[in-house]
């Protein structure tokens, strides 16, 4: 169960691709959805939304930055290794539907979230803007696919070594001033889905943004995962994990991230000297 | 005859060996020892082997009581252990964790005037005897009828239906969305209470019998009640348990410090975040620890706080002491390891500092007032009396409701108006043909052994469905 059937690496191996052996999620799963994963027995159990589901080979494709101990541990596990545990899909799907023109916002390996959206976007019949964003060249990742289901791409790099020079709020905001735009969708770092949205509720355009809080079991149990959402507490893990951009708390959600920093940097270290 | 009766009453109730408190407070080893066989067979004697026994009709699962303890007292261990599990799939986990002051033990004769039979004591004796030993014979299994059984959740009541009904000779799958099987024996229960290697035996049991688990498998999402039956399986038994947490709705509950008791304990437990960073998942270690609510749960999180290294653990509830739901040994424990019951308290707000870790909480004082709805008296703040206690983690134990996702994805299952499935009191019954739910998602939160009696009643009703019809 759960075998990697296939692996690449990506931006230079600091982001991984793990295509899963899970019949059952793949005959089920809709974009936006998630699944939990476990590397092994003692392996903690990681939230992460699906880049891509094939239906008729019965696999699920996740991407990951390798950031701590369980995505270190996913991204030492080779074509033919196991995952312990897969679970899913969890999480409501993205309604898509079709606006007129949208803008799909990435950024990071939001983007991997974002690719499965923007298809469903532009199938739908929308004329698709999508702006992608990374720290640099070498660490943007999925820009030939996200360049065939997009009518319009930018890429903004923080360096300045690929295509403009700077954040992708600024072409956003140049999009948003010329074009008439009914949606957009923003997928990654928190500060990113912040600036979007508050740039984006000043024009008043529909946003909707996708959350990855800390989770254990994804199913609405333990209630880890709550964010304020216009004010009222939700539970990402069955009410989302997408939500109306202009009404979540991003401040309470970076701090509920770093719950647990110092347990994440001991086991880390701990990792890292015994590999 | 009247010689024997006397010296049964006579003969103390017999005393479990227990860790020192100041010891087990700081580990999550088991608490109770467990009786010796001397100890067993002096305390099986007390029984006064009536005719028509009160003890069996307190029981919701009706093991023969006085049957396996007349065993015990025979030194027929193995005997009193078959004695049970034609009753009870589950002794090992029942003996640990039923009010037996309530049911059985509350209705034993020697009770009234003295102490009455210590039945719990001696049905975990018999099982941890029968586990240990590892020779007892498993229960025959009928000949295959061909009806497949779909059982959804791996807690007290779906291993019950699994156990009932393998043995009839239907084929039983279990579907857990967890990765490992037992429902809130393992992600609620707490090793000190409830040791996991003994759900993973009762578990191992019913898998030895043929019993098939699919684990990872969370019905309503994985895969829906409609396709279960599309893949061939003739009936579908629910017992999905009360897994949605109820928060309080005051300021600052999304302060990183605060946690429902299902996450605290499922970390704990289940993810066995104890034993950081040797497992993965990590648990916050509070200083000064505040549990919100006097339930059984209250207590095995405030026990928990304790044995993870917290300085102060404080159980803060809103009535009195006569009040608290928890079990009086699940009370007595706490007490003596150190947990300080705050009563007449209810919380208003919790503070933080400006990483948005809780840092304090207000509280009211409260007096009773008139009884309510409940026949309790209700708690009544009193006016000015705010104060506030240091915390640095606040566990809210408050209850659990049922959880939507299963019965939002099977729109022809009724539920009233609290989410909980409509099922026909004894059979279990759901609306939709096929299909029967039990335990809390019936009920709401109740016990483990209320959620087997009600597997049980549905395990008979699925039954006489798959020979007779519905």
């Amino acid at each position: 169960m759960f075998k990697i059937i296939n692996r690449e690496e990506m931006a230079q191996g600091t982001i991984v691709l793990n295509e899963i052996e899970a019949p059952r999620i793949a005959r089920k799963a809709k974009p936006g959805q998630f699944v939990i994963l476990q590397a092994n027995e003692t392996g903690e159990r990681i939230p992460l939304t699906m880049a891509d589901v094939d239906p008729e080979k019965g696999t699920i494709t996740i991407i990951y930055m390798i950031v701590g101990k369980s995505t270190t541990l996913f991204g030492k596990m080779k074509v033919g290794d196991e995952y312990f545990a897969v679970i899913g899909p969890l999480g409501k799907a993205t309604h898509i539907e079709k606006k007129g023109k949208v803008v799909c916002v990435g950024g990071g390996t939001g983007i991997a979230v974002l690719h499965p959206i923007t298809r469903g976007l532009k199938e739908a019949g929308n004329e698709v803007i999508t702006i992608l964003g990374s720290r640099n060249k070498d660490l943007l990742i999925l820009e030939e696919k996200m360049a065939k289901v997009s009518d319009t791409l930018y890429i903004c790099t923080d360096d300045g070594s690929r295509g403009h020079h700077g954040f992708v709020t600024d072409i956003l905001k140049d999009v948003l001033a010329k074009e008439d735009i009914r949606l957009v969708v923003a997928i990654g770092p928190v500060p990113m889905m912040k600036f979007v949205s508050k740039i984006t509720k000043e024009k008043g355009v529909e946003t909707l943004v996708s959350l990855n809080p800390i989770m254990v079991d994804g199913t609405g149990m333990c209630g880890g995962c709550r964010v304020s959402v216009g004010g009222k507490t939700k539970f990402a893990c069955v009410d989302g994990p997408e939500f109306d951009g202009h009404e979540v708390d991003y401040d309470e959600l970076s701090k509920r991230l770093q719950a647990y920093q110092a347990d994440e940097k001991l086991s880390l270290e701990q990792c890292r000297q015994s590999l | 005859m009247v010689e024997t009766k006397v010296k049964k009453e006579q003969t103390p109730r017999a005393k479990m060996p227990e860790q020192a408190p100041e010891v087990r407070k700081r580990n999550f080893m088991e608490v109770p020892l467990g009786l010796t066989p001397e100890m067993a067979q002096a305390e099986a004697s007390r029984c006064l082997q009536c005719k028509s026994p009160a003890c069996v009709e307190g029981c919701p699962v009706s093991v023969n009581i006085p049957g396996f303890i007349n065993k015990i007292a025979q030194g027929d261990f193995e005997g009193a252990a078959i004695t049970i599990w034609e009753r009870n799939a589950l002794p090992a986990v029942c003996g640990r964790v039923c009010p037996q002051e309530i049911q059985c033990e509350g209705r034993c004769i020697l009770g009234k005037k003295g102490s009455s039979v210590a039945i719990g004591y001696l049905e975990r004796f018999v099982a941890d005897y029968a586990r240990e030993k590892g020779t007892v014979e498993l229960p025959k299994i009928a000949p295959k009828t061909g009806k497949r059984v779909a059982v959804i959740g791996s807690g007290p009541s779906g291993l019950t239906v699994a156990g009932d009904l393998i043995v009839k000779g239907h084929d039983i799958t279990i579907f857990e969305a967890f990765h490992q099987p037992g429902g809130v024996l393992v992600y609620g229960i707490p090793e000190f209470r409830l040791p996991k290697a003994i759900v993973g035996s009762e578990v191992s049991t019913l898998a030895k019998m043929g019993v098939n688990i699919e684990t990872n498998s969370v019905v309503g999402a994985t895969v829906t009640i409609d396709e279960l039956f599309q893949e061939g399986y003739d009936a579908v038994y629910v017992g999905v348990g009360a897994g949605l947490p109820r928060f309080m709705n005051l300021p600052g509950e999304n302060l990183i410090g605060v946690f429902s008791a299902n996450e605290y304990l499922t970390r704990t437990n289940l993810m066995k975040a104890y034993r950081f960073p040797e497992y993965d998942t990590p648990v916050a270690r509070g200083k000064n620890v505040v549990v919100l609510g006097a339930g059984n749960v209250a207590m095995d999180a405030a026990r928990t706080a304790m044995r993870l290294g917290a300085e102060s653990v404080k159980v803060v509830y809103r009535r009195s002491r006569a009040e608290m739901p928890a079990r009086a040994e699940e009370l007595h424990h706490a007490e003596q390891e150190g947990i300080e019951f705050v009563l007449l308290t209810n919380p208003v707000q919790f503070f933080g500092d400006d990483k948005g870790r809780l840092c304090g909480m207000e509280c009211l004082k409260m007096e009773l007032g008139e009884p309510d709805a409940s026949g309790r008296r209700r708690p009544v703040a009193i006016a000015g009396s705010e104060y506030r206690i240091e915390c640095d983690l606040v566990v809210v134990s408050v209850g659990a409701q049922p959880n939507p996702l299963l019965t939002n994805a099977t729109p022809a299952i009724s539920l009233n108006r609290w989410g909980n499935i409509v099922a026909h009191p004894v059979t279990g019954k759901t609306t939709k043909k096929g299909v029967w739910a039990g335990g809390d998602i019936v009920t709401g939160m109740a016990t483990v052994i209320l959620a087997m009696g009600a597997g049980r009643e549905a395990a008979n009703s699925i039954h006489d469905y798959l020979t007779i019809g519905w």
